[in-house]
């Protein structure tokens, strides 16, 4: 038997390196290495030097100053702007709530909060935009701190009324936007800018969520008709061209419409060409989740005595679901993305705007910063929709099951 | 077995109704149908209040959005002073941007009352899409723009150079055609687009860059320095710019015609917007009929009689409207040229009005 211990093992050794270390190893180890991070940092510099000089030097920014709340809210009448800021406040608040239920641990002031707070206060103090729209723009963020102080207050099994607040505010913006029911009705001939492109994103992406999830259970459905109904449909749309659906709603659609139903919205148009072709993939998207879902799942609900519509409805879609986050979500920013194929239907989206202003005599020729302008906005919010959903991830805790 | 069954049966589920719809398929069809009843257009437009314009949305001069969220230009104006002869408004107009590919379509499914896209008249369009064109509102032609320092004065002048070109048009086709017959050897450089196109031309990569002289000179207004650069006196084809209605009803295209004849028959008697009211007394038989005080040609269209005189008040007449919009004082200050009325030897003529 042995009684010694084994002689102690030095750790390893940690080397704290310095920069010049760090570059040393990585950067410059062999001259191949010199040459290549030489040739890169020129690259870099010049190119960025070169960007940076045409963004403050030579390019002119008065298109996209005088025309900004043409990009946002675009045709829409100005007297009533306060519709479209009560809106974003409604959502504002919400996000807040939101946010704050997702942050109940953390301190009050974190990394996140701090930086959505300076650009808040930078683009209240930077944006040419008048006074009122200014004021707006405090109130709105007054209110989603409030709304950030509740959600940390307030006992978290009320955050599963969240996506219920979600659906109501949903509908209360398009109430705003639209009017009716006691409020001016707006003709949607005015929806314009990037309100339009967020309205039928927005929109076509909760519209086409739950279609997608029933062509993607009509697909896996043992029933022949159901089953074979949904193949063909997910695979003749998936064999079209988005453009080509688009066309086809809008020109096609209303020629298969009753007469009476002849003079169906051209937004709507457009929604609907957009959900029909989203769903198609989205099906494709979530039948990958339900495959993954572990047939023992099934049959341990069904030996537990529930019915068919309980053990989907409980059982396989809710982890099928969680499985396919990250493809939802891409395939929710590309469709976000698509909105600007709009322009070509004639829809003053984003998109459409830009190439209307670019059409204004004084402005000929802008086309870098109007497109650099509308492409950066583009990338925001997908960016944002990129970052919610790894938030979403982290909270369901896909990622560790 | 099973599969090939329900396959079948859900071809058979989505054919049924579509046999039903071939009525729906060709709405050109059904509405010549129903069309025998003239005036349909008419009556839909005067019930519904509003009238609705296809229009570019995107062409500097003719329709773009302003600013303020207003759509402006030649082509929205002749849409304005539609509506304002109609319901005496210039703003009852729903405006619809169209491409160049869905606007026949859309005229012909009945989703705009009136075509103002700056499309070339001719005579495929006219007999074989099924449209009817109104008066010409704009005459425009293939031109040539060169450097002034070039000292190029004609298309000869252009023996052994480049021209950048947009391919795939009507455009390399016309420039092609005309060197051949001018006998100038030359170097074309096509583009996909009008960007790149006029791009090249400014960095210097070609000597002259053809398009539609409207084209060129709202180009050469965004160029560093456009006074640089001239556009030479040659129109290679020609590219009468007119409004388009369906063509199955006769009472709706005259009331699109006569108030473009209208509009230039009032700059022809020198009536404008500002001056309309000292006319209302006027002797002269020709003014007064035209402005509705004496006679009924309104009525003989289906509308009131002072309905050039609303337009004109509301709108302006031919002359302001392209000065507003093309002329001296704006960015695009393009010269009349053909445009200019019979009398100073353009090509606008308005037949009489009596």
């Amino acid at each position: 038997m042995q009684t010694e211990l084994p002689p102690p093992v030095a750790p390893p050794i940690s080397r704290a390196s310095s920069p010049w270390e760090w570059m040393r190893v990585n950067l410059f180890s062999t001259w191949y290495n010199i040459i290549l991070t030489i040739v890169c940092v020129v690259i870099i510099v010049v190119g960025i030097s070169n960007l940076l000089r045409w963004v403050f030097d030579i390019a002119q920014w008065n298109v996209v100053v005088t025309n900004l709340q043409l990009f946002f809210v675009g045709r829409f009448p100005p007297e009533l702007y306060w519709r479209v800021w009560l809106s974003l406040g409604v959502l504002a608040c919400l996000a807040g709530i939101a946010w704050g239920f997702s942050r109940t641990d953390a301190r009050w002031l974190s990394h996140s909060t701090l930086i959505a707070l300076g650009v808040i206060v930078a683009a209240v103090i930077l944006l040419p935009i008048p006074l009122s729209s200014r004021l707006w723009l405090v109130t709105i963020a007054l209110v989603a701190t409030i709304g950030y102080a509740a959600g940390r207050q307030l006992p978290p099994n009320l955050s599963s009324w969240l996506p219920v607040m979600w659906g109501v505010a949903f509908l209360l913006v398009w109430w705003l936007i639209k009017g009716g029911l006691g409020l001016a009705p707006t003709p949607t001939t005015v929806w314009s800018g990037l309100l339009l492109t967020l309205l039928t994103a927005t929109t076509s992406i909760i519209l086409s969520f739950p279609l997608g999830v029933l062509l993607a259970l009509g697909r896996q459905s043992p029933l022949p008709v159901v089953r074979g109904l949904s193949t063909l449909y997910i695979e003749v749309i998936r064999g079209l061209p988005l453009i080509g659906i688009l066309f086809l709603a809008q020109v096609m659609l209303p020629l298969f419409l009753p007469p009476w139903f002849r003079d169906l919205d051209r937004v709507l148009r457009a929604i609907a060409g957009l959900v029909l072709f989203s769903a198609a993939y989205l099906a494709e998207n979530v039948r990958g989740g339900l495959q993954a879902v572990p047939r023992g799942q099934a049959e341990a609900a069904k030996a537990l005595g529930l019915g068919a519509p309980l053990t989907v409805s409980l059982i396989v879609l809710p982890q099928a679901l969680k499985a396919v986050i990250p493809a939802i979500v891409g395939q929710f920013i590309s469709l976000f993305k698509d909105t600007s194929l709009l322009a070509l239907f004639g829809l003053l989206e984003l998109t459409g705007i830009a190439r209307s202003i670019l059409a204004q005599p004084e402005f000929i020729g802008r086309y870098a910063e109007v497109y650099l302008f509308i492409g950066l906005i583009y990338w925001i919010f997908c960016y944002g929709m990129s970052q919610a959903s790894r938030n979403l991830e982290r909270k369901l805790n896909v990622g560790q099951r | 077995m099973l599969k090939w069954s329900s396959l079948l049966l859900s071809a058979a589920l989505l054919a049924a109704p579509l046999s039903g719809c071939s009525r729906f398929l060709y709405p050109q069809l059904s509405a010549q149908e129903g069309g025998a009843a003239s005036g349909a257009v008419l009556n839909r437009v005067k019930t519904r209040g509003r009238l609705s314009c296809g229009v570019s949305g995107n062409l500097p001069g003719f329709s773009y959005v302003t600013q303020q969220g207003e759509y402006n230009g030649l082509d929205v104006d002749i849409c304005r002073a539609i509506a304002a002869a109609m319901f005496d408004d210039p703003q009852a107009v729903d405006f619809r941007n169209l491409t160049a590919k869905e606007r026949f379509t859309a005229l012909q499914a009945g989703e705009i009352d009136v075509l103002s896209r700056n499309t070339t008249w001719t005579i495929s369009r006219d007999t074989s899409i099924g449209l009817e064109f109104a008066p010409t509102v704009f005459y425009d032609g293939q031109g040539m723009m060169v450097k002034q320092s070039s000292g190029i004065k004609d298309l000869k002048g252009l023996q052994g150079r480049s021209v950048c070109v947009q391919t795939g048009t009507s455009t390399e086709q016309n420039l092609a055609d005309q060197m051949r017959k001018l006998g100038v050897k030359y170097t074309p450089i096509v583009f996909e687009d009008d960007k790149a196109t006029f791009a090249a031309y400014q960095q210097g990569r070609c000597e002259g860059v053809t398009s539609d002289r409207s084209q060129l000179v709202a180009q050469r207004s965004a160029l560093p320095n456009p006074d640089e650069h001239i556009l030479l006196e040659i129109v290679m084809s020609k590219e009468p710019l007119a409004p388009a209605v369906r063509n199955n009803d006769p009472q709706w295209y005259d009331t699109v015609k006569w108030v473009i004849f209208g509009l230039i028959e009032a700059e022809e008697l020198g009536i404008t917007s500002q001056n309309i009211d000292s006319f209302a007394n006027s002797e002269d038989p020709v003014v007064r009929r035209l402005l509705g005080t004496e006679g009924d040609l309104g009525q003989g269209l289906g509308l009131t009689n002072d309905f050039i005189a609303r337009a004109i008040r509301e709108v302006g007449n031919y002359g302001e409207i392209y000065n507003r919009n093309l002329g001296p004082d704006t960015q695009l200050n393009l010269p009349r040229g053909q445009n200019e009325l019979w009398t100073d030897g353009g090509l606008h003529y308005a037949p009489p009005f009596r």
